[in-house]
């Protein structure tokens, strides 16, 4: 049977681990390389680095931390943020980087997505979609009614641009369009440790027959089990608890696996 | 000395690193007489089915790999570098494949046996079901999971060549053993210490 994937996520600028990983007897905490080491003996399933340098120049610096880890963790490496040409995927698919997660360009031009899986094939573009619910539509808020259908909009720039796009329908465009895998980040609970917007998730991966990555919200194991069974994801990403060690990958493993969860173990 | 074959598409660095780790020297090459020189060969590959016999004709590499084959040296297909030692490939069309191995490579049915609906590329970690006790497997036991992307599987005319199946929707051929031929489906330098075992155990057939 196909295990469901749990998925840490490494905020990457400049070459350093950055929103803080404290874990015992890690030497540098700060070098990408030895936390994808300990989440490597933990039993993650894949590596996903998001790359938030801000400066075009030491964006080869991400190049590098791929490399490095590649030498050393024998595991599925994904990097996201700020790849914008064909050149960009190529540089990294190069360095060891078994996928690439695009987000803005996809919106600013949907044919990249096409160009970029005939070239290297779907299965190593993955489309992120930052979501957000519009509001008054179902926005899930306390108290507040739900006036339609819950909607999600699409926003871009590092969740800072709205665009206007429904994200259902955005997933299903993108899939059509090449993408291999949709990582689905929900705006609203990203941070909050709440969980994951089931209702987002469902949606999106009843919608489209490429597997989806839920993110955003995770602040417990039972969040994950939630994303994966209510939510229908293939996989979940989370950061924050395994980063502070409030479990282990594979405690979590462990959790899902008792709740009659097919995981790698 | 491994070599393995450049022909301009996917992540060779991950292989070469990976066999670097379990000791096994090995060079990422398009050189036929590089390749004619090693004592064993590793055909890597993603992408598109039809790009990727284009490229391997292109770069000239289609002879060497029957040499290597003809020859009795280990030879390893990961991947699309499996599916491209078929017959044919049905992606994006009907395409010839090196036809070293009889049969066809087909995309995966949109709802599996149970009538669900089934996610296309099949990603992720899978069970490898042992059929047959081929050398790169004779460390491991009790069908572990390794690492799997793909859209499209080989169906094997002759199904003695099937090492290991895995089950997603249907069960598909896995790993292959055919004499000096080794294939999987499933990326051995992804899959973490059992993939190194295979890797390991490869580099010392030859």
């Amino acid at each position: 049977m196909l295990a469901k994937r749990i998925i840490p996520c490494l905020d990457v600028k400049d070459g350093r681990v950055v929103k803080g990983v404290s874990f015992v007897n890690l030497r540098d905490a700060g070098d990408p390389v030895e936390v994808a080491k300990v989440y490597d003996e933990q039993g993650a399933d894949e590596l996903v680095f998001l790359d938030i340098t801000a400066s075009h120049e030491k964006r080869k610096t991400i190049i590098d931390v791929v490399s490095r880890t590649a030498e050393q963790v024998f595991m599925p490496l994904t990097v996201g943020g700020g790849i914008k040409t064909l050149e960009d995927i190529r540089n990294l698919l190069k360095a060891g980087c078994d996928k690439v997660s695009i987000n803005t360009t996809a919106v600013e031009n949907p044919e990249f997505i096409k160009e970029a899986s005939e070239r290297f094939g779907s299965q190593c573009i993955v489309v992120a979609i930052d979501a957000k619910r519009a509001k008054g539509q179902g926005s899930g808020v306390k108290g507040q009614e739900y006036l339609q259908a819950p909607m999600w909009e699409v926003y871009t720039h590092g969740g800072r641009k709205p665009t206007g796009i429904d994200a259902v329908k955005w997933a299903r465009k993108m899939e059509e369009y090449g993408a291999g895998e949709i990582l689905l980040t929900s705006m609203d609970r990203d941070g909050t440790k709440d969980g994951y917007d089931i209702e987002l998730t469902k949606a999106v991966s009843e919608a489209v027959t490429i597997p989806v990555i839920a993110s955003g919200g995770a602040g417990n194991l039972e969040h994950l089990y939630d994303g994966l069974t209510k939510g229908k994801a293939d996989a979940v990403l989370a950061a924050s608890i395994f980063h502070y060690k409030e479990y282990t990958i594979r405690e979590a493993k462990e959790y899902l696996r008792k709740k009659g969860v097919v995981v790698r173990l | 000395m491994i070599a393995i074959i450049d022909y301009g598409v996917g992540n060779l660095r991950s292989v070469q690193k990976a066999f670097e780790k379990v000791g096994h020297n090995a060079i990422v090459t398009s050189n036929p007489k590089e390749i004619e020189n090693a004592k064993a060969v590793v055909l890597p590959g993603v992408g598109a089915f039809a790009k990727c016999i284009g490229n391997l004709n292109e770069y000239g590499l289609v002879d060497v790999i029957y040499k290597t084959i003809k020859a009795g040296k280990p030879f390893l297909g990961i991947c699309l570098g499996m599916q491209l030692l078929f017959t044919e490939g049905e992606e994006f069309g009907i395409h010839k494949g090196l036809d070293i191995i009889k049969g066809r490579v087909v995309r995966f049915p949109a709802t599996s046996s149970n009538n669900g609906p089934l996610k296309v590329p099949h990603m992720g970690w899978n069970n490898l079901i042992i059929k047959k006790d081929a050398p790169i497997l004779s460390d491991i036991r009790n069908n572990p999971f390794v690492y799997f992307v793909h859209s499209y599987y080989c169906v094997p005319e002759d199904s003695s060549v099937m090492a290991a199946v895995t089950d997603y929707g249907l069960q598909f051929t896995s790993t292959i053993w055919k004499e000096n031929i080794y294939a999987t489906q499933f990326h051995p330098e992804k899959s973490q210490e059992i993939g190194l075992k295979i890797l390991k155990r490869f580099g010392e057939l030859s």
